[in-house]
């Protein structure tokens, strides 16, 4: 059976970047995430926020196949990308993960040097051009570079939790993805390395999609366009992310950005 | 309101240096038969050497203190020792190692809990029901494969005892791999790597030192191995990389001299403690060189 060509970009709506339909994700028999459409917009930053266990990771997870690694999981609905559903019989969940990149909530280099790192997902991917190029490009996209130019050749796990974490961001955009998923990716991190990433995520705005989850709200408020507010698997309210903060529509989102609850 | 009872206390904390001082006895009892041993290997071989020089001892080709003409050479004997170690690991290395992958990255939660039972059993069988599997099942095998094959032969031997130390390796190996931890996985997941290219290429070097630590203590394992390899190999100090030959090992000479009628307190019964304490020596080095893999293991995730 041949898999499907995700790089076909006839099915592609200009501006749209992934598209859920009727997404549902249960874990055995309760559902995490529940019955949710929405869209991602092409070169903006989304942001997902909601109390803790509300499902915000594991809706996030649906979008590279992620959860297909949990065994108990069972995704129902459909992920649309470029006109794809990435859930269908023949789609390659190896070639979706080479398309949509990953950060997670710990930084989790690989135990090698800062070098190879970089050049992991890139010699997987049977990379063609430069790797040096490629490793320096991916690093100055991730704004570590000037911080690790002279110790490539150390291990990752020396740096610090702040630089870990731009590493693993700059291993992600080497192979080229045009979405970058990050689930909380400074929720590890003190207030200064925390804002370097989201410096970073701002300008990575130009060149990616980016859909973030974080709990922090103020830290949804200042990196994304657009916010999803979920609650209990379900999505409350989805909108213009200013607008959602200092007018939000549903009851539930007023009582959750005022801190009266999660 | 009731006086504190002092003298409660007092009798249970009695109780508890009784219980240490026990536990300090137990302990105290293990470490003296150690130091008792070393102690005997070394006087004992102390009397070998008066007569015999380290330096011939060490580097002499030729093994033959039961013969007239005798000669004190204990090269033979460590080459038929490495001959088994290193067949035995040519073997268990690429076999325990790929067990170790599949239970840990492949195998579904049912079939792991199934198998990590059965190595466990494996580990426990007596080895020398292993020198009989060999001597009755491996070795007309090997001489119907290659005719002019003796009875005894070194290859049998490494076989058998590469089969012995393949669960010691799998299930070692297992643990360094089960060790690595799933945010790892994630991360090479996420970059699009299939689960191969998961295992071989991060789960694995990421368990390095521990996979090596298995290994290591295979290799004293294999090294210390006495009756299997005495029931396959046979019994002729030889130098070769011939395995079809028969050969010995340092350990089943010494059981061939312990369990014959050489009397205690001559020469010839004292070559046993200097072939110990080579062996002993040996030993030591691989386990501390084990050991050492096994800490830098722990450091990385710890
Ligand atoms: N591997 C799993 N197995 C079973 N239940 C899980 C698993 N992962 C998450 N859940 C459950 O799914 C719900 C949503 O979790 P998650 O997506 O991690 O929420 P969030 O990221 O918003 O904190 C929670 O109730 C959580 O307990
Ligand atoms: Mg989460």
């Amino acid at each position: 059976m041949a898999t499907k060509d995700l790089r076909d970009r006839s099915g592609d709506a200009p501006d749209i970047a992934l598209e859920t339909r009727a997404l549902s994700v249960y874990y055995g028999e309760s559902a995490a995430v529940n019955d949710i459409s929405l869209t991602i917009p092409r070169n903006r930053v989304v942001a997902f926020i909601g109390p803790s266990g509300c499902g915000k990771s594991t809706f996030l997870r649906c979008f590279n196949r992620m959860n297909d690694l949990i065994p108990a999981a069972r995704v129902e609905g459909e992920v649309l990308f470029r006109g794809t559903n990435l859930y269908a019989h023949d789609v390659d969940a190896v070639e979706v993960r080479r398309r949509i990149g990953m950060v997670f909530q710990k930084p989790n280099p690989f135990p090698k040097t800062i070098y190879e790192n970089i050049a992991f997902g890139l010699r997987i991917n049977g990379f063609q051009g430069k790797l040096d190029e490629q490793v320096e490009h991916s690093l100055r996209s991730a704004a570590l570079w000037d911080e690790v130019k002279d110790r490539l050749q150390e291990s990752a796990l020396e740096l610090s939790g702040g630089q870990q974490q731009r590493l693993c961001i700059a291993r992600a955009l080497a192979i080229e993805p045009e979405i970058l998923l990050m689930d909380e990716p400074a929720s590890a991190l003190d207030p200064i390395a925390t804002g370097k990433i989201e410096d970073l995520i701002r300008d990575l705005r130009e060149d990616y999609t980016i859909v973030i989850v974080t709990h922090n709200m103020q830290q949804a408020a200042r990196v994304s366009d657009y916010t999803a507010f979920l609650y209990l698997g379900e999505l409350i309210e989805y909108g213009d992310t200013d607008r959602l903060f200092t007018n939000p529509r549903e009851e539930r989102t007023e009582q959750y950005i005022t801190g009266r609850f999660g | 309101m009731t006086p504190l009872d002092l003298g409660h206390r007092a009798s249970r904390r009695w109780g508890e240096r009784l219980i240490a001082l026990l536990l300090f006895g137990c302990g105290i009892i293990s470490v003296l038969t150690t130091v008792g041993i070393v102690v005997v290997l070394v006087t004992e071989s102390a009397g070998f050497f008066r007569e015999i020089p380290i330096a011939e001892f060490l580097t002499g080709t030729r093994w033959s203190p039961m013969y007239s003409e005798q000669h004190f050479g204990i090269l033979p004997l460590l080459n038929g020792t490495l001959l088994i170690a290193a067949g035995s690991m040519l073997i268990a290395l690429p076999v325990g190692l790929t067990s170790a992958i599949y239970l840990s990255e492949y195998a579904s939660p049912k079939v792991r809990a199934a198998i990590k039972p059965i190595l466990e059993i494996l580990a426990g069988i007596p080895t020398v029901v292993y020198g009989y599997f060999a001597l009755t099942f491996i070795t007309p095998l090997l001489r119907t494969a290659f005719p002019g094959t003796g009875i005894f032969n070194a290859a049998s031997g490494a076989i058998v005892v590469g089969i012995m130390i393949i669960p010691m390796i799998a299930s070692l190996s297992e643990d360094a791999l089960n060790a690595v931890p799933l945010s790892l996985r994630e991360a090479a997941y996420g970059l699009g790597a299939t689960q191969f290219e998961v295992s071989t290429r991060v789960v694995v070097p990421a368990a390095l030192s521990g996979i090596v630590a298995s290994f290591i203590l295979a290799i004293s394992r294999a090294i210390g191995e006495t009756m299997a390899v005495t029931l396959a190999a046979g019994a002729t100090p030889k130098m070769t990389l011939n395995f079809l030959e028969s050969i010995q090992t340092m350990t089943a000479y010494i059981v061939q001299v312990s369990l014959g009628e050489t009397p205690h307190g001559t020469l010839e019964y004292r070559t046993i403690f200097a072939v110990g304490l080579v062996l002993f020596f040996i030993t030591l080095a691989m386990n501390l060189l084990g050991q050492q893999f096994t800490r830098r293991f722990r450091e990385v995730y710890e």
